[in-house]
């Protein structure tokens, strides 16, 4: 088995957030060290304000089967996303929120990309508390030395 | 299936450790366990979840998963991970001699 896993998380949908964080979860749960990094729209996911609003993409999004032009129909997303959440939840899957805080509680480290921060600007202070820090990509690359990286 | 020898009883386990009989599991074999997965010394702690994992084994014929068992255990998951640094639910269930909970959460 592996040792150490470091993912990226770079999509700000339901959909792009939770494979991660399951895959960082599960990591834990094995006893494999794992690190999550989250850039561009990924970086919703560890937000304060953003973190409780992560909807299911409802445009193209082919897995969805639905006509794409549906997708687009307003409150459709949220409604998607409520369906959704309500199966995740009889399925003892956490909402975004509780899902991070209990992976920092697992020891995972959680990580900011400096370039997306700087992008969108944003500070710390607009991050969740575990976050452990906002860091370069070469600060990553340092980090997930000797592991493996996956990119979702 | 390989045959181990725990508090001087011989018992069937898998290939990754886990009881593939529960019933042959006792309570005195479990400090023996623990040595065996890093642990030196089990505490009060580390027992009260051993203990729990069993419980829950016994109830639903499945021990927990991680979340699962900081929620009925009352031991937070930052603390099941300080006592079982290798994987809570794991290693608390090779030690309580119960086949390996399964799950993705």
């Amino acid at each position: 088995m592996i040792d150490k896993i470091s993912i990226i998380i770079s999509k700000g949908s339901l959909d792009g957030v939770y494979p991660g964080l399951i895959m960082a979860n599960g990591a834990r749960a094995e006893g494999i060290d794992a690190n999550l990094f989250f850039t561009f729209f990924g970086l919703d996911a560890i937000h304060r304000g953003r973190q409780q609003r992560i909807k299911l993409a409802t445009v193209g999004n082919p897995g969805l089967h639905l006509p794409t032009l549906a997708g687009a129909v307003p409150g459709v997303s949220a409604l998607m996303t409520r369906y959704l959440g309500r199966k995740m939840d009889t399925l003892d899957i956490p909402p975004v929120p509780e899902f991070v805080e209990m992976i920092a509680d697992t020891g995972a480290g959680l990580y900011a990309c400096k370039a997306s921060v700087d992008l969108f600007g944003y500070g710390e202070d607009d991050f969740v508390e575990h976050v452990k820090g906002i860091i370069t990509v070469g600060e990553l690359y340092d980090l997930a030395d000797g592991g493996q990286i996956v990119f979702t | 299936m390989p045959e181990k020898v725990y508090a001087g009883t011989a018992v069937t386990v898998n290939d990754e450790g886990f009881f593939t009989e529960p019933g042959q599991w006792r309570e005195e074999m479990t400090s023996e366990l623990a040595r065996e997965y890093g642990i030196e010394r089990l505490t009060e702690q580390h027992w009260q979840v051993v203990k729990h994992m069993r419980y829950q084994y016994e109830q639903n014929g499945t021990g927990p998963n991680v979340r699962a068992l900081a929620r009925s255990s009352g031991v937070t998951i930052k603390e099941l991970y300080q006592l079982f640094p290798k994987g809570p639910a794991k290693l608390a269930a090779r030690i309580a001699g119960i086949p390996k909970p399964r799950g993705c959460i």
